[in-house]
């Protein structure tokens, strides 16, 4: 104890270091916050990342284009849909496919219910952040209703893999088209539920409310994407600016605000849920009939050259480079991941805020953890 | 010291009904205190009926604990559509008795470089400022430990002690989230204290004493509630919220703050210290709730409006017993829902809530019940 009295005579040293992480209840997996803390008020917050470390990117060099989608699962697993997806969609830009339009509907149809249950899952665990528990179990209960539909039609719940290149594994299940509009009646009727439990309570807008704002600028220089970029009016969403799958014939708004803190990320992703809906509405009874994937042969080599593919994931703009040399595999593949861009921006936000909105912060951002890692 | 035993009742001079002599507890401990002076001395009585109060007041403890450990997570199960604990015993009963027989069995971490002497005394400051308060709180007609002529004043004197063994928790730790938790701690109890306080002060002018036995006599024609109208509705509801800021639950939990600081001032404690702090939190609501039923909802005094009624006397037919603990039950209910239903504060906005708001709407709220007992406008 004495020695440490003996130290304490400049600022930084009396700077109270915590750690908060690699395992505390809401930093939502395995990551490492090193926070310094004046008071409660935090100076500086250093993120260690590589808890989770898995050297996707390398290994997805020595396997092949079907295998490659199998571990993208495993990136973003709360979006594994679109993880699968965008080298889906990368493998058929380069090989020139003409992609069925089933195909493309149910890519989008399943996209958007992912889209859903990620947004549920945000809502309830950001609720759970900010001490209200209940959130957690009713966010929760709607979102088994998704996994439901997914395990009927993919056989997974939450690591679909339903995407191979060309097409889907397997047709839609016989009652995917029942089961999803039971779950919209269900959900339009919930949703207002939510809004009367956390988005309408005057300490949530205490605790959010002008929180970590981001100014569109910031937001565009750090790369801030998907519904945190758009809440500071950065319209970023792929589906508008480079339509794909089915995204060019269906009408939705892209959800944008100018304040750019805590609450309008929030809000940003509760009205998405109900822009995701409206998609459904206007895809579900126009399922057309069709293959539900073109024949491809058993070994895919790309042509040499460079692909790049973009999709909106729940959390921002996923991108994925691959570089082919002719061969059955990748010579080498990059992942953009969104969360690993807006986590750079997080010391940037919570500086000067205390350490209850550190919490707020980080949980605004919807993190996945193993998405920043990969 | 016979007071620590035998209320000073000057109710159980006057003849009723017979149902007000048959709920009386007087008459019970009137002639135990009696057949014990006759069998030994009165220094061998007193110690006697200490020892006797004392193992009821542990049993009363760990029972009331027990069960609301178990109405906790009933009703926040009702609340998220959950079963909540069913498993053990019809509707799950038994599981917080078998979730107590593993706390006791399980091993007490020692902590390096913590204070040991003040780490473990910590939890027994909390539990032990938990026995005094319980000690002045007329749960029924006669039932009632120390009837002391300051008995409010004594209960916001004694309970705001618990901080000291909170504060005592964090800084023998030695871990930061425990330091945090417990500076959190230290100025919510300290600040909040002063409503629990001046709203209790409100309904001491409108009663005229401080003796809780008074306070609940002064009810007989009337809660306090009713009769003290706006500013007892007001001291009410400031009451309430103070008392749960008090108890570090529900929206104001910052000093637990399972999302930032783990689990607070008691993230080192495990085994039954650590049930020690979980169980004086559940009691410390219990109390909370208790005193709010006796100051503003007439503690064990059944529901009476006026004098001398027909309604008054099939009222009077309820035991004043459950009377108290539905009161208290029903106010612990709306606290647990508090709780489950409310995100957390952050420690300036609790501080700002109590420093801006309440305590000047409390002192305001305290001149007003002054001059309306002044002029006589009450019931």
């Amino acid at each position: 104890m004495e020695e440490k009295v003996k130290d304490i005579d400049t600022d930084e040293q009396q700077e109270y270091i915590i750690n908060i992480g690699p395992q505390h209840p809401s930093t939502h997996g395995v990551m490492r916050l090193v926070v310094s803390l004046k008071g409660e008020t935090v100076k500086n917050v250093e993120p260690h990342l590589g808890y989770i470390h898995r050297g996707i990117e390398k290994m997805c060099e020595s396997l092949t284009y079907q295998q490659i989608i199998h571990l993208t699962d495993r990136m973003d697993y709360l979006a594994a849909h679109m993880n699968n997806e965008v080298v889906c969609l990368a493998v058929e830009k380069a090989l020139e496919i003409e992609i069925p339009d089933r195909v493309k509907v149910i890519r989008t149809l399943m996209s958007e219910l992912t889209r859903i249950q990620s947004h549920e899952l945000f809502w309830a665990s950001y609720g759970m952040d900010l001490g209200g528990q209940t959130c957690y179990f009713y966010g929760l209960r709607d979102r088994e209703m998704v996994l439901d539909i997914f395990e009927e039609t993919t056989g997974g719940r939450m690591i679909v893999s339903y995407n191979c290149p060309g097409g889907v594994m397997y047709d839609l299940h016989p009652n995917f088209q029942k089961r999803v509009k039971e779950f919209l009646k269900h959900f339009r009727k919930v949703l207002p539920e939510y809004d009367d439990i956390l988005t309408n309570n005057v300490i949530f807008h205490e605790r959010t409310v002008g929180i970590g704002p981001l100014s569109l600028n910031e937001a565009i220089s750090y790369g801030i994407t998907g519904p945190s970029g758009r809440a500071s009016g950065f319209s970023c969403d792929v589906r508008k600016h480079e339509p794909y799958s089915a995204y060019d014939r269906v009408k939705f708004n892209e959800v944008l605000y100018a304040e750019g803190d805590a609450f309008h990320r929030y809000l940003a992703r509760v009205e998405e849920m109900r822009e995701s809906m409206n998609i459904i509405d206007q895809l579900i009874d126009n399922i057309p009939e069709g293959p539900y994937a073109v024949k491809m042969k058993p070994v895919i080599r790309l042509p040499e050259g460079e692909y790049y593919q973009r999709v909106e994931t729940p959390r921002g703009e996923l991108g994925v480079f691959i570089i082919s040399d002719g061969n059955k595999t990748p010579y080498r593949v990059h992942f953009r991941t969104p969360n690993f861009a807006n986590l750079s921006v997080l010391n940037h936000l919570v500086k000067g805020f205390k350490i209850a909105d550190l919490i707020s912060i980080f949980g605004s951002l919807d993190f996945v953890i193993p998405d920043i890692d990969r | 010291m016979l007071t620590s035993f035998g209320i000073i009742n000057y109710l159980s001079a006057q003849s009723g009904p017979w149902w007000r002599v048959f709920y009386d507890f007087t008459s019970l401990t009137k002639n135990i205190d009696a057949g014990l002076h006759n069998a030994m001395s009165p220094f061998w009585t007193t110690v006697t009926e200490m020892v006797i109060v004392g193992i009821l007041f542990l049993l009363f403890y760990a029972v009331i604990g027990l069960f609301l450990v178990y109405a906790e997570r009933k009703v926040c199960a009702f609340i998220q559509n959950r079963l909540g604990p069913n498993r053990l015993g019809p509707f799950g009963i038994f599981q917080t008795v078998a979730d107590l027989i593993k706390l006791l069995f399980k091993e007490l971490i020692p902590i390096k470089n913590a204070d040991h002497f003040l780490f473990n005394l910590a939890p027994y400051i909390v539990i032990i400022v938990n026995f005094m308060v319980l000690a002045a709180i007329p749960y029924a007609l006669g039932l009632h430990a120390v009837d002391l002529n300051i008995g409010i004043f004594y209960v916001i004197a004694v309970s705001s002690m618990s901080v000291i063994g909170v504060l005592l928790a964090g800084w023998s730790s030695n871990s930061k989230y425990s330091l945090l938790g417990a500076m959190r701690s230290g100025a919510q109890i300290v600040s909040y204290e002063l409503s629990v306080g001046l709203a209790l002060a409100t309904v001491v002018i409108l009663a005229g004493s401080m003796q809780l036995s008074v306070i609940v006599e002064g009810q007989r024609t009337g809660w306090f509630i009713f009769k003290g109208h706006i500013p007892a509705v007001i001291a009410f509801v400031i009451y309430i919220i103070a008392g749960t800021a008090e108890t570090n639950r529900g929206p104001f939990d910052l000093a637990e703050a399972e999302s930032e600081l783990t689990a607070g001032y008691h993230t080192e404690y495990s085994g039954i210290k650590f049930a020690f702090f979980y169980l004086a939190e559940f009691i410390n609501m219990f109390i909370v709730a208790s005193i709010a039923a006796t100051i503003f909802l007439g503690g064990w005094m059944p529901l009476h409006f006026g004098a001398d009624n027909g309604f008054n006397r099939i009222m009077d037919f309820i035991p004043p017993v459950i009377w108290f603990f539905a009161k208290t039950f029903f106010l612990i209910w709306v606290i647990m829902l508090f709780k489950w239903t409310f995100p957390r504060l952050r420690i300036d906005q609790l501080l700002t809530l109590e420093w801006k708001y309440l305590l000047p709407i409390n002192i305001v709220n305290l001149l007003i019940m002054a001059f309306i007992v002044l002029m006589g406008w009450h019931f």
